[in-house]
C-alpha cells in the first residue's frame, strides 16, 4: 500500500529529553493519523484532499505533538468500494502503525472501518458517512460520528418543508439499502409532521435517465418531490426536473443529501430554491469565516465541506483526549476518555459527545440563493432555521444502540 | 473458436494420463514457497493471492481447456461471497459448512447459466455471460440479503469444525492454503482425466467430437459448472477471510480481472493462473494509492498480453524449457 | 381519465414515448456494433468508451474552442471516428487470423484504458452540457411535458438508422460492403480494397458511437462512465437482435427501449434488470436472435 506521509514534527522525539517518560505510552513513540476516503471519484470534492488538508490544520493548530510525542498525518484512497477500505484498514492497523482512522465517506465503507476498527481496538471518527446505523444497531465503542447522519438530514429538511406549508410528498429513492433508509427516515418525518406521502419510485442506483421517474413524480401531483438519493443520482434528478419544467409547474424539489460543493457543480441557476440541511457553513459566524479562510488559502480558494470542517473538529478533540490520558494504545479508552470530555472548537462551538459515539450539535437549514442573491464566490446560502443540538439528532433511546442500555 | 495458445507440439505432451513429473516437481517448489511465504510477507495480502488463484485455476479450466471464454465469472464469485457471508453471519453456520454451501450455490448457479450461455459459442457465449452477470449484479443490489451497497460485513470468521479458531490471521492462512490446494489438485485431476481429454478434443474440434459420438453440450454443461463451483469456493473463502462480500466481487469489473489473471499468467497452463493473480494482486495492492491509474495499468497489459504475449508468463516459460507448465 | 392496468392513459403515452427515447441510444449503439461486427468479426468493447467520447468531444469542443452543438454533432463523429481507424490500423489490423476472442480482449482493455484516462483528466462527478439554444423548452401535448430536446433525439436518430439501412441495403458500396462480409478474398480479387472497406467500416462504426454520445451529452451528465454500464445492455440488445440483420438491430433497440419505459411503470424495481430477462428467454427459445442467423 503506498500512501504519502507528511511529517509534521519529525525528528523532534530525541531533542525533547523531557517529554521521554509519557511517550513510552504511546505506541511506536508516535501519534498516526490515517485520512482514508474517496480521492478521485464521486466524493472527492466533499471529502478528498480537503479533509487531509483539515487534519493537517488540526494537527498544526494542536502544535504539532502530544505530550511531545510528533503526530504524523497519512492518507489513502477507498475508490468508494468497502473491500479496499478494509484492506487499507486492517494494514494501516496491523502493519503501518496507524492509531485513528478519519472521515470515510461511503456509508458502505464506514460499516466496514467500523469493523475493523472495533476488531483491532483503535478509533474511528466519521465525518463524511452518511448512515445512522453507525450509532444505532452498529454502534461501536471505538467511534465516534462527527458531521452529520441520515436522521439528522431528514429530521431537518423533512419537518421544516412540512413546516412551511409542504405537506405532500412524492420520493424519488436510488433503490439501495442507502436510499430506503433515507426515504423511510423522512417519510416518518413528514408524517409526524402532519403531512402526507403520496407515492414514491425505486430507480437504480448510478441512473443516467431520470425522465420517467420525474414524470410520474409529476403525475402524483405532490407539492414536493424529496430526493432520497445522493451525488450523481441527485445531480441528474435536479437537472432533469428542470427539463421537464417541474419546477416551473409548481413542484418543489427537496434535496435530502446535498453539499456546497454539489451546489457549486449544479451552479445558482439550476440549484436555486433547494432546501438543504447541513451542520456546517463556512459564513455561520466570524470563527468559521476565520478558519475557512485559512483552509480556502490552501485549497485554491475552495471553501471547506461540513465533513472537512468535521474532520479538523473530531482530531481536534481526539488530541485533546490524547493529552488528557497520555496513551493511544487502547482505543476503547481513547473513545470513552473523548466521551467524557466536552467538545469546544471554533467550528461546531461547544458541545458534547453521547454514550453511542453521536457527537451533538446545531443542525442549520438552508435555502439556496437566487443568482441575484449571491454577492460574491461560494455566496450560496440564506439560513432559514437552527435546530438545536438536542432537537437535531435521533434520541438515544431509538438508535437501539447496545451502548446505550 | 477456442483460445490456442500452446504450441501444438507442447499440447501432444500432456496427453498422460497421470500428469507429467515436471508438473509434480512444480507443485511441489509452490508448496515449498506458500508454506515459507507468511514468514515474509503479509499473510492477508497472501490469502487475497490464494482466493484469487484459485478463482483463477477455475475460470481457467473453461476457457484454457473447453475454449469458452466467460466474461461472467464474477456472477459465481460474488455469488458465492453472499452465501457464506450469509450462512455464517445469519444463519451462524461454521466457516466449512457455510463456505460448502456457497459452492453448492454457485454451482446451481452455474448449471442454470452454462445452460442458457452453451447455445451459443465464442464471442456469444462472452456476451450472453456478460450480460447474464450484469442481470444478476442487478438483482444483489436491490436484494434485502445482500445489503446493497453495504454488501455483508462482520461476517464471523468462527470456529473450524467447532475447534479451530480462525481469528488469528496465520491460522487462517493454513486453512487457506489448504483450501486453495484442494481446488487445485481436483482441477489439476479433471485436466488429466479421459473427461478433460475429450473437453480438450471439444476445443480442438467440436464438430468432430461430436461426430465421435460424445454429447458435447453435455460436456461443456459439466465443465461450466465445474468451473463455476470451483470459482465460489474461492467466493466464498474469500468472504471469510476478509469478513466482507460486497458488490465489488459481483461487479463486471471483476469478471475482467479474473480474465486478466489467466490471460498474463498464461491460457491453458497449470500454473499460469496462480502466476497471473499474484501479479494482478499485487499490483492492485502497490498500485492501490494511484487510485484509478490501476484500471489504465491494467488495460494496458490487456493490450500489451493480446498484442505481443499472448502465451502468457508461463506459457512463455513453457516454450522456452519445452514442456508444458 | 382512461386507465390501462391502473396506470392513468398519460402517463403510459408518456412512458412510451420516453422508452422510444432511450431506444434510440440502444439502436444508434447496437447499430454500431452490428456494422462492425459484419465486417471485422469483432465485437467492439470499445464501443462504449467511444459514445463517451462523443460526449466529451462535444463538452471540449465547446469550452475549449467556442464550437457549439451543432458543430459538435458534426465534428465529433469525425474525430472519434478517426481515431477508431487508427486503433484499426495500429491495434486490430494484427489480430488477422486469430480467435475473434482476442479481438474482444483487446477492445475490453483498450476501453479500460480509455475510461480511465477520462477519469484522471476530468474527474468522476461528470461534466453539464447545456441544451442548445435552438431546442430549449418543450412542449404540453395533453398527457405530457415533451422537451423539444428529447423529440429531436428521436427524430435524428431515426434518421440516421435508416440512412444507415439504406446504404447498406441499397447502393453499390453496401453491395461491397456485403459481399465482403461473405468472401473477403472474392471481393479482393474483383479490385475492391478490402483493408480499406474494414478500417473505414470500423471508422464508421465508432462514429455512429460517438454521434449518439454528442445527443446524449446535454441529457446525461458528460462523465467517463457513462458508457460503461450501457455497453453491457447493448451487447443484451445485439444479443437479442443477433447480428445478422441491421435492420434487425435498429429494431430491436427501439422495441426494448419502449419495453424498458413500460417497465419503468409497472415495476421500476425490475427496469434495469428486464432487459437480461428478455435476452435468456429469446436464448430459450430462439437461441440465434430475434433476426439472427445460426452461428
Amino acid at each position: 500500500m503506498r500512501t504519502k506521509t507528511t511529517l509534521l514534527a519529525a525528528a523532534a522525539v530525541l531533542a525533547l529529553g523531557q517529554a521521554l517518560p509519557a511517550l513510552a505510552d504511546f505506541t511506536g513513540g508516535k501519534v498516526r493519523i490515517g485520512v482514508l476516503n474517496d480521492q478521485s471519484s464521486l466524493y472527492a470534492d466533499i471529502t478528498g484532499r480537503g479533509s487531509v488538508v483539515a487534519a493537517q490544520m488540526a494537527v498544526e493548530d494542536f502544535g504539532g505533538k502530544v505530550k511531545g510525542a510528533p503526530i504524523e498525518v497519512t492518507f489513502a484512497d477507498h475508490q468508494n468500494k468497502p473491500d479496499v477500505g478494509s484492506n487499507v484498514a486492517r494494514q494501516w492497523y496491523d502493519t503501518d502503525g496507524v492509531d485513528v482512522i478519519v472521515d470515510v465517506p461511503t456509508s458502505s465503507v464506514a460499516l466496514a472501518i467500523n469493523e475493523v476498527t472495533r476488531e483491532k481496538n483503535k478509533v474511528f471518527l466519521v465525518s463524511g458517512a452518511a448512515t445512522s446505523d453507525l450509532t444505532g444497531a452498529k454502534c461501536s465503542p471505538n467511534t465516534v460520528h462527527w458531521t452529520y447522519d441520515t436522521w439528522a438530514l431528514a429530521n431537518g429538511t423533512g419537518s421544516a418543508i412540512v413546516q412551511t406549508g409542504g405537506d405532500s410528498w412524492f420520493f424519488l429513492t436510488a433503490d439501495y439499502a442507502f436510499g430506503h433508509a433515507l426515504e423511510r427516515d423522512t417519510a416518518a418525518v413528514v408524517t409526524k409532521n402532519g403531512g402526507k406521502v403520496l407515492g414514491a419510485v425505486r430507480h437504480p442506483l448510478n441512473n443516467p435517465d431520470f425522465s420517467s421517474y420525474l414524470l410520474q413524480a409529476q403525475g402524483s401531483k405532490a407539492k414536493i418531490i424529496g430526493l432520497a438519493n445522493a451525488g450523481g443520482d441527485t445531480i441528474n434528478s435536479i437537472k432533469q426536473a428542470a427539463e421537464f419544467g417541474i419546477v416551473a409547474g409548481g413542484q418543489n424539489l427537496a434535496g435530502l443529501l446535498v453539499f456546497i460543493s454539489d451546489v457549486h457543480g449544479l451552479g445558482l441557476q439550476t440549484a436555486q430554491g433547494l432546501i438543504l440541511t447541513e451542520s456546517f457553513y463556512w459564513d455561520l459566524n466570524d470563527s468559521t469565516r476565520a478558519w475557512s479562510k485559512r483552509f480556502a488559502e490552501r485549497m485554491n480558494g475552495r471553501v471547506p465541506t461540513m465533513v472537512q470542517a468535521g474532520v479538523y473538529a473530531a482530531v481536534t478533540h481526539y488530541l485533546k483526549a490524547l493529552d488528557a490520558l497520555g496513551a493511544d494504545g487502547d482505543g476503547k479508552a481513547v473513545v470513552e476518555k473523548m466521551k467524557a470530555m466536552p467538545t469546544d472548537d471554533p467550528l461546531f462551538g461547544k458541545g458534547e459527545i453521547r454514550k453511542d459515539g453521536r457527537k451533538l450539535h446545531p443542525m442549520y437549514l438552508f435555502e439556496v440563493k437566487k443568482p441575484a442573491e449571491s454577492k460574491g464566490p461560494w455566496d450560496y446560502y440564506k439560513l432559514k432555521a437552527t435546530i438545536p443540538a438536542d432537537k437535531a439528532f435521533r434520541p438515544l433511546a431509538e438508535g437501539n444502540c447496545p451502548l446505550a442500555q | 473458436m477456442a483460445v490456442r495458445s500452446e504450441p501444438a507440439a507442447i499440447r501432444a505432451a500432456t496427453g498422460t494420463g497421470n500428469g507429467l513429473r515436471h508438473h509434480q516437481l512444480g507443485m511441489a517448489l509452490l508448496a515449498a514457497a506458500l508454506v515459507f511465504a507468511p514468514l515474509v510477507l503479509y499473510p492477508v495480502f497472501l490469502m487475497k493471492v490464494l482466493c484469487f488463484a484459485l478463482f483463477a485455476c477455475a475460470f481457467n479450466l473453461l476457457v484454457g481447456y473447453v475454449g469458452l471464454l466467460s466474461f461472467g465469472h464474477a456472477a459465481f464469485f460474488g455469488t458465492a461471497a453472499y452465501a457464506a457471508g450469509h450462512a455464517a453471519k445469519v444463519w451462524g453456520l461454521p466457516p466449512e459448512l457455510a463456505v460448502l454451501f456457497a459452492t453448492a450455490c454457485s454451482a446451481v448457479l452455474g448449471l442454470a447459466f452454462g445452460w442458457l450461455a452453451i447455445r451459443r459459442q465464442g464471442i456469444y457465449f462472452a456476451m450472453i455471460t456478460l450480460a447474464l452477470a450484469q442481470m444478476l449484479y442487478f438483482f444483489y443490489l436491490q436484494a434485502p440479503f445482500t445489503g446493497g451497497e453495504d454488501g455483508i460485513q462482520a461476517i464471523p470468521r468462527g470456529r473450524l469444525f467447532g475447534l479451530i479458531d480462525l481469528a488469528n490471521d496465520l491460522v487462517m492462512y493454513w486453512v487457506v492454503l489448504a483450501v486453495f490446494f484442494a481446488g487445485f489438485l481436483l482441477i489439476y485431476r479433471t485436466i488429466h482425466s479421459p473427461f478433460g481429454q475429450v473437453l480438450k478434443a471439444i476445443r480442438e474440434n467440436e464438430p468432430r467430437a461430436v461426430s465421435l459420438g460424445y454429447d458435447t453440450d453435455r460436456y461443456k454443461l459439466v465443465a461450466f459448472t465445474l468451473s463455476a463451483a470451483l470459482s465460489g469456493l474461492a467466493g466464498g473463502t474469500k468472504a471469510i477471510v476478509f469478513r466482507l462480500a460486497s458488490l465489488t466481487d459481483v461487479h463486471w469489473t471483476m469478471s475482467g480481472e479474473v480474465v486478466l489473471m489467466a490471460l498474463v499468467g498464461g491460457l491453458g497452463t497449470v500454473f499460469g493462473p496462480i502466476v497471473g493473480a499474484a501479479v494482478v494482486v499485487s499490483l492492485q495492492n502497490y498500485l492501490a494509492g494511484l487510485g484509478h491509474w490501476v484500471t489504465i495499468v491494467q488495460g494496458l497489459i490487456f493490450v500489451a498480453c493480446v498484442l505481443a504475449f499472448r502465451r502468457g508468463i508461463v506459457g512463455e516459460l513453457a516454450r522456452l524449457v519445452g514442456k508444458p507448465l | 381519465m382512461t386507465e390501462f392496468f391502473g396506470i392513468p392513459a398519460p402517463v403510459l403515452f408518456g412512458q412510451l414515448l420516453l422508452g422510444l427515447i432511450n431506444g434510440a441510444f440502444y439502436a444508434i449503439l447496437s447499430l454500431g456494433l452490428a456494422v462492425i461486427f459484419g465486417l471485422l468479426n469483432i465485437i467492439n468493447f470499445t464501443h462504449g468508451a467511444q459514445y463517451m467520447m462523443g460526449a466529451f468531444t462535444a463538452w471540449m469542443l465547446l469550452n475549449w474552442l467556442g464550437l457549439g452543438y451543432w458543430w459538435a454533432l458534426l465534428l465529433a463523429p469525425l474525430l472519434v471516428g478517426a481515431s477508431g481507424i487508427l486503433i484499426e490500423r495500429l491495434l486490430l489490423k494484427r489480430l488477422a487470423g486469430l480467435d475473434h476472442l482476442y479481438g474482444l480482449l483487446l477492445t475490453f482493455g483498450l476501453a479500460l484504458v480509455i475510461q480511465g484516462l477520462y477519469r484522471d483528466a476530468f474527474g468522476s462527478t461528470g461534466l453539464p452540457y447545456a441544451i442548445p439554444a435552438e431546442l430549449r423548452g418543450g412542449q404540453n401535448l395533453g398527457f405530457m411535458f415533451l422537451p423539444n430536446y428529447r423529440a429531436w433525439v428521436v427524430v435524428v436518430s431515426l434518421a440516421v438508422c435508416l440512412a444507415t439501412w439504406l446504404v447498406i441495403e441499397k447502393t453499390r458500396l453496401g453491395s461491397y460492403l456485403r459481399a465482403a462480409t461473405e468472401n473477403p478474398t472474392l471481393v479482393q480479387a474483383m479490385g475492391v480494397d478490402v483493408p480499406k472497406m474494414v478500417t473505414l467500416t470500423y471508422g464508421f462504426g465508432v462514429a455512429l458511437a460517438a454521434f449518439a454520445g454528442v445527443l446524449a451529452a446535454p441529457i446525461y451528465q458528460v462523465s467517463p462512465l457513462m458508457g460503461a454500464d450501457l455497453i453491457i445492455v447493448v451487447f443484451a440488445v445485439v444479443v437479442i437482435g443477433g447480428m445478422g440483420s441491421i435492420l434487425g438491430s435498429i429494431v430491436t433497440g427501439f422495441g426494448l427501449g419502449v419495453i424498458e419505459g413500460l417497465t419503468k411503470v409497472f415495476w421500476p424495481e425490475a427496469s434495469s434488470t428486464v432487459i437480461f430477462v428478455i435476452m435468456a428467454i429469446v436464448l430459450l427459445l430462439r437461441p440465434a436472435g430475434l433476426f439472427g442467423r445460426a452461428g
